[in-house]
Protein backbone atom coordinates (compact mmCIF):
# COMPACT_ATOMS: atom_id res chain seq x y z
CA UNK A 1 0.00 0.00 0.00
CA UNK A 2 1.22 3.43 -0.54
CA UNK A 3 0.65 6.44 1.64
CA UNK A 4 -1.18 8.94 -0.02
CA UNK A 5 -1.44 11.11 3.70
CA UNK A 6 -0.42 10.22 6.94
CA UNK A 7 -0.69 12.47 9.91
CA UNK A 8 2.34 14.31 10.30
CA UNK A 9 5.44 12.99 12.31
CA UNK A 10 5.46 16.65 13.98
CA UNK A 11 2.29 16.14 15.37
CA UNK A 12 2.03 14.78 19.28
CA UNK A 13 -0.74 12.84 19.71
CA UNK A 14 -2.54 14.81 21.81
CA UNK A 15 -6.19 15.54 20.73
CA UNK A 16 -6.77 19.21 19.78
CA UNK A 17 -8.91 21.65 22.20
CA UNK A 18 -10.31 23.54 19.03
CA UNK A 19 -14.02 23.07 18.30
CA UNK A 20 -15.17 20.63 15.14
CA UNK A 21 -14.68 22.35 12.05
CA UNK A 22 -11.92 25.21 13.74
CA UNK A 23 -9.61 26.65 10.73
CA UNK A 24 -6.86 26.40 13.38
CA UNK A 25 -6.60 22.92 13.33
CA UNK A 26 -5.85 22.64 9.21
CA UNK A 27 -3.66 25.50 9.76
CA UNK A 28 -1.63 23.88 12.63
CA UNK A 29 -1.58 20.82 10.31
CA UNK A 30 -0.01 22.65 7.11
CA UNK A 31 2.58 24.10 9.72
CA UNK A 32 3.19 20.30 11.08
CA UNK A 33 3.36 19.10 7.44
CA UNK A 34 5.71 22.16 6.29
CA UNK A 35 8.01 21.10 9.74
CA UNK A 36 8.12 17.46 8.21
CA UNK A 37 8.57 18.31 4.65
CA UNK A 38 11.87 21.03 5.45
CA UNK A 39 13.24 19.53 8.19
CA UNK A 40 12.45 22.21 10.80
CA UNK A 41 11.71 20.20 13.51
CA UNK A 42 14.92 20.31 15.43
CA UNK A 43 15.60 24.02 14.88
CA UNK A 44 11.94 25.34 15.48
CA UNK A 45 10.75 27.54 18.06
CA UNK A 46 7.40 28.27 18.47
CA UNK A 47 5.94 31.43 20.13
CA UNK A 48 2.13 30.51 20.73
CA UNK A 49 -0.47 33.60 21.59
CA UNK A 50 -3.56 33.61 23.86
CA UNK A 51 -6.46 32.52 22.38
CA UNK A 52 -7.50 29.27 21.34
CA UNK A 53 -4.61 28.02 20.13
CA UNK A 54 -2.97 28.98 23.78
CA UNK A 55 -2.55 25.07 24.16
CA UNK A 56 -0.75 24.43 20.70
CA UNK A 57 2.60 23.45 22.23
CA UNK A 58 1.36 20.43 23.29
CA UNK A 59 0.27 18.96 19.62
CA UNK A 60 3.63 20.03 17.87
CA UNK A 61 7.09 17.97 18.61
CA UNK A 62 8.97 21.25 18.56
CA UNK A 63 10.28 24.19 21.22
CA UNK A 64 7.47 26.21 21.84
CA UNK A 65 6.70 29.26 24.44
CA UNK A 66 3.41 31.27 25.32
CA UNK A 67 3.75 34.93 25.25
CA UNK A 68 1.71 37.18 26.81
CA UNK A 69 -1.52 38.52 25.26
CA UNK A 70 -0.53 39.93 22.50
CA UNK A 71 2.93 39.91 23.24
CA UNK A 72 4.26 36.84 20.68
CA UNK A 73 6.52 39.32 18.21
CA UNK A 74 8.17 41.34 20.90
CA UNK A 75 9.15 37.47 22.80
CA UNK A 76 10.28 36.46 18.98
CA UNK A 77 12.25 39.01 18.89
CA UNK A 78 14.33 38.54 21.73
CA UNK A 79 14.46 34.63 20.62
CA UNK A 80 15.71 35.46 17.41
CA UNK A 81 17.76 37.74 18.46
CA UNK A 82 20.03 35.65 20.80
CA UNK A 83 19.28 32.04 18.74
CA UNK A 84 19.51 33.87 14.86
CA UNK A 85 20.37 29.59 13.86
CA UNK A 86 16.68 28.60 14.62
CA UNK A 87 13.72 29.01 12.87
CA UNK A 88 11.14 31.04 14.63
CA UNK A 89 7.40 30.86 14.35
CA UNK A 90 4.74 33.20 15.55
CA UNK A 91 0.95 32.25 15.34
CA UNK A 92 -0.93 34.91 16.36
CA UNK A 93 -5.33 35.29 16.31
CA UNK A 94 -7.09 37.94 15.44
CA UNK A 95 -7.91 38.98 18.67
CA UNK A 96 -4.50 38.68 20.42
CA UNK A 97 -2.83 40.26 17.22
CA UNK A 98 -4.91 43.24 15.86
CA UNK A 99 -6.65 44.05 19.17
CA UNK A 100 -4.70 43.27 22.37
CA UNK A 101 -0.88 43.67 20.42
CA UNK A 102 -1.33 45.80 18.02
CA UNK A 103 1.71 47.59 18.71
CA UNK A 104 4.00 44.88 18.99
CA UNK A 105 3.51 42.98 15.19
CA UNK A 106 3.88 47.53 14.33
CA UNK A 107 6.92 47.35 15.81
CA UNK A 108 8.39 44.18 14.64
CA UNK A 109 7.66 44.81 11.37
CA UNK A 110 9.10 48.06 11.49
CA UNK A 111 12.05 46.92 12.63
CA UNK A 112 12.30 44.40 9.67
CA UNK A 113 12.50 41.73 12.56
CA UNK A 114 13.22 38.31 10.81
CA UNK A 115 10.79 35.70 11.74
CA UNK A 116 7.61 34.11 9.99
CA UNK A 117 3.93 35.45 11.43
CA UNK A 118 0.96 33.37 10.75
CA UNK A 119 -2.52 35.50 11.71
CA UNK A 120 -5.04 33.61 11.65
CA UNK A 121 -8.35 35.63 11.38
CA UNK A 122 -11.93 34.26 12.18
CA UNK A 123 -13.37 38.00 12.27
CA UNK A 124 -14.08 36.82 16.14
CA UNK A 125 -12.76 36.48 19.54
CA UNK A 126 -12.96 32.66 19.80
CA UNK A 127 -12.18 31.50 23.07
CA UNK A 128 -13.69 34.39 24.77
CA UNK A 129 -17.02 33.61 23.30
CA UNK A 130 -17.39 35.17 20.88
CA UNK A 131 -17.05 38.82 21.30
CA UNK A 132 -16.52 41.97 19.07
CA UNK A 133 -13.20 41.91 17.56
CA UNK A 134 -11.01 44.71 15.39
CA UNK A 135 -11.70 42.17 12.13
CA UNK A 136 -15.82 41.68 12.83
CA UNK A 137 -17.74 42.44 9.74
CA UNK A 138 -20.34 45.38 9.40
CA UNK A 139 -23.61 43.88 10.74
CA UNK A 140 -22.12 40.65 12.17
CA UNK A 141 -24.12 39.53 15.17
CA UNK A 142 -21.45 38.61 18.35
CA UNK A 143 -21.99 38.66 21.82
CA UNK A 144 -21.01 41.96 22.38
CA UNK A 145 -22.78 43.34 18.95
CA UNK A 146 -26.60 41.51 19.59
CA UNK A 147 -28.01 43.70 16.74
CA UNK A 148 -24.58 43.36 14.52
CA UNK A 149 -21.44 45.46 13.92
CA UNK A 150 -22.42 49.56 13.09
CA UNK A 151 -19.86 51.02 11.06
CA UNK A 152 -20.91 54.65 12.42
CA UNK A 153 -19.26 53.65 16.33
CA UNK A 154 -17.15 50.52 15.76
CA UNK A 155 -15.55 51.92 12.65
CA UNK A 156 -14.39 49.40 9.84
CA UNK A 157 -12.67 45.60 10.03
CA UNK A 158 -9.00 46.23 10.34
CA UNK A 159 -6.98 44.34 7.01
CA UNK A 160 -3.65 43.33 8.14
CA UNK A 161 -2.21 41.85 5.10
CA UNK A 162 -2.49 45.07 3.70
CA UNK A 163 -1.11 47.09 6.46
CA UNK A 164 1.71 44.88 6.40
CA UNK A 165 2.62 44.88 3.06
CA UNK A 166 3.17 48.68 3.49
CA UNK A 167 6.00 48.12 5.74
CA UNK A 168 9.29 48.30 4.60
CA UNK A 169 10.36 45.94 6.86
CA UNK A 170 7.87 43.03 5.53
CA UNK A 171 9.02 41.07 3.16
CA UNK A 172 6.09 39.06 2.25
CA UNK A 173 2.29 39.42 3.16
CA UNK A 174 -0.63 36.99 1.55
CA UNK A 175 -3.84 36.58 2.49
CA UNK A 176 -5.08 33.09 1.86
CA UNK A 177 -7.84 30.89 3.04
CA UNK A 178 -9.03 27.55 4.53
CA UNK A 179 -12.47 27.13 3.00
CA UNK A 180 -11.78 24.23 0.55
CA UNK A 181 -9.22 21.37 -0.67
CA UNK A 182 -7.46 23.84 -3.62
CA UNK A 183 -7.20 26.84 -0.97
CA UNK A 184 -5.38 24.88 1.87
CA UNK A 185 -3.07 23.61 -0.68
CA UNK A 186 -2.94 26.99 -1.76
CA UNK A 187 -2.18 27.97 2.13
CA UNK A 188 0.15 25.56 2.31
CA UNK A 189 1.99 26.75 -0.42
CA UNK A 190 2.02 30.34 1.00
CA UNK A 191 3.01 28.83 4.46
CA UNK A 192 6.31 27.20 2.72
CA UNK A 193 7.17 30.62 1.32
CA UNK A 194 7.10 32.51 4.27
CA UNK A 195 9.10 30.03 6.41
CA UNK A 196 11.37 29.73 3.53
CA UNK A 197 11.74 33.48 3.41
CA UNK A 198 13.38 33.61 7.37
CA UNK A 199 16.21 31.33 5.82
CA UNK A 200 17.12 34.21 3.35
CA UNK A 201 17.00 36.55 6.08
CA UNK A 202 14.75 39.23 4.15
CA UNK A 203 12.95 40.54 6.85
CA UNK A 204 9.24 39.46 8.45
CA UNK A 205 7.22 37.12 6.29
CA UNK A 206 3.76 37.49 7.23
CA UNK A 207 0.13 35.25 6.53
CA UNK A 208 -2.91 36.43 6.95
CA UNK A 209 -5.49 33.37 6.97
CA UNK A 210 -9.08 33.64 6.96
CA UNK A 211 -10.34 30.90 9.24
CA UNK A 212 -13.80 29.35 10.11
CA UNK A 213 -15.14 30.06 13.67
CA UNK A 214 -18.01 27.77 13.11
CA UNK A 215 -18.86 28.46 17.42
CA UNK A 216 -18.57 31.56 17.26
CA UNK A 217 -20.10 32.27 14.30
CA UNK A 218 -22.85 30.13 15.92
CA UNK A 219 -23.29 27.92 12.64
CA UNK A 220 -22.69 24.31 11.32
CA UNK A 221 -18.87 24.04 10.01
CA UNK A 222 -19.91 23.49 6.18
CA UNK A 223 -22.08 26.31 6.34
CA UNK A 224 -19.26 28.33 8.06
CA UNK A 225 -17.29 27.36 5.16
CA UNK A 226 -20.14 29.30 3.02
CA UNK A 227 -20.30 32.15 4.79
CA UNK A 228 -16.45 32.75 5.00
CA UNK A 229 -16.58 33.06 1.19
CA UNK A 230 -19.40 34.85 0.99
CA UNK A 231 -19.15 37.38 3.72
CA UNK A 232 -15.51 37.69 4.25
CA UNK A 233 -13.62 37.61 1.37
CA UNK A 234 -15.24 40.71 -0.31
CA UNK A 235 -13.89 42.60 2.53
CA UNK A 236 -10.48 40.56 3.27
CA UNK A 237 -9.42 40.19 -0.83
CA UNK A 238 -7.32 37.26 -1.30
CA UNK A 239 -3.90 37.56 -2.60
CA UNK A 240 -0.34 38.38 -2.54
CA UNK A 241 0.12 42.24 -1.46
CA UNK A 242 4.23 42.24 -1.02
CA UNK A 243 6.52 39.75 -2.19
CA UNK A 244 10.25 40.74 -2.41
CA UNK A 245 12.04 39.83 -5.39
CA UNK A 246 15.89 37.94 -5.26
CA UNK A 247 18.07 40.56 -3.46
CA UNK A 248 16.00 42.47 -2.24
CA UNK A 249 15.57 42.88 1.39
CA UNK A 250 17.59 43.62 4.00
CA UNK B 1 -8.84 -1.66 -2.61
CA UNK B 2 -7.63 1.74 -1.31
CA UNK B 3 -8.27 2.62 1.76
CA UNK B 4 -9.73 4.97 4.11
CA UNK B 5 -8.82 5.23 7.98
CA UNK B 6 -10.40 7.60 10.03
CA UNK B 7 -9.58 7.85 13.80
CA UNK B 8 -12.81 6.98 15.71
CA UNK B 9 -11.99 9.34 18.46
CA UNK B 10 -10.20 11.63 17.96
CA UNK B 11 -13.07 12.68 14.95
CA UNK B 12 -14.99 15.88 15.89
CA UNK B 13 -17.82 15.70 13.38
CA UNK B 14 -16.87 18.66 11.23
CA UNK B 15 -18.18 17.19 8.17
CA UNK B 16 -15.91 18.65 5.69
CA UNK B 17 -14.33 14.87 4.58
CA UNK B 18 -18.01 14.36 4.15
CA UNK B 19 -18.49 17.30 2.28
CA UNK B 20 -15.49 17.63 0.30
CA UNK B 21 -15.11 13.67 -0.92
CA UNK B 22 -15.67 13.93 -4.66
CA UNK B 23 -16.67 10.20 -4.75
CA UNK B 24 -19.24 10.39 -1.57
CA UNK B 25 -17.41 7.58 -0.10
CA UNK B 26 -17.75 8.63 3.14
CA UNK B 27 -21.43 9.03 5.52
CA UNK B 28 -21.72 10.09 8.60
CA UNK B 29 -21.99 6.77 11.30
CA UNK B 30 -24.86 6.18 14.18
CA UNK B 31 -21.91 5.13 16.52
CA UNK B 32 -21.04 7.48 19.01
CA UNK B 33 -17.19 8.37 20.55
CA UNK B 34 -16.22 9.14 23.94
CA UNK B 35 -16.41 12.50 23.02
CA UNK B 36 -20.36 12.43 22.09
CA UNK B 37 -19.70 12.81 18.35
CA UNK B 38 -20.61 10.59 15.23
CA UNK B 39 -17.56 10.01 13.21
CA UNK B 40 -18.10 9.56 9.63
CA UNK B 41 -17.17 5.93 7.59
CA UNK B 42 -16.46 4.59 4.27
CA UNK B 43 -20.24 3.71 3.16
CA UNK B 44 -18.32 3.44 -0.52
CA UNK B 45 -14.97 2.14 0.24
CA UNK B 46 -14.96 0.70 -3.34
CA UNK B 47 -15.37 4.03 -5.23
CA UNK B 48 -12.56 5.78 -3.39
CA UNK B 49 -9.66 6.84 -5.41
CA UNK B 50 -7.17 7.83 -2.67
CA UNK B 51 -7.13 11.18 -4.07
CA UNK B 52 -6.44 12.70 0.44
CA UNK B 53 -8.99 15.46 -0.06
CA UNK B 54 -10.60 14.51 2.66
CA UNK B 55 -7.45 13.59 4.50
CA UNK B 56 -5.97 17.12 3.55
CA UNK B 57 -9.44 19.20 5.11
CA UNK B 58 -10.06 16.91 8.04
CA UNK B 59 -8.60 19.66 11.26
CA UNK B 60 -7.78 17.24 13.79
CA UNK B 61 -5.63 14.82 11.30
CA UNK B 62 -7.66 11.63 12.05
CA UNK B 63 -8.03 10.41 8.22
CA UNK B 64 -5.20 8.65 6.56
CA UNK B 65 -5.53 7.28 3.04
CA UNK B 66 -3.37 4.39 1.57
CA UNK B 67 -3.56 3.72 -2.17
CA UNK B 68 -3.25 0.21 -3.43
CA UNK B 69 -0.46 -0.37 -5.93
Amino acid sequence: MKTIYKRPESFTDAVTSYCGGCGHGIVNKLMAELLDEMGLREKTILVWPIGCSVYADKYFKADAICALHGRAPALATGIKRSLPDRFVLVYQGDGDMVSEGMSEIMHAAVRGENFSVVFINNAIYGMTGGQMAPTTLWGQTTSTSPYGREKSSSGYPVNMAEIMAQMPGVCYSERVTVNSPQRIAATKKALKKAFSYQFEEKGLSFVEVLSPCPTGWSQKPVKALEWLEQKMIPIFPLGVFKDMKEGEGK
Amino acid sequence: MNRTEIEFERCKECGYCVEFCPKEVLAFGDKVNKRGYYPPAPVKQEACIACGICARVCPEGAIEVYKEV
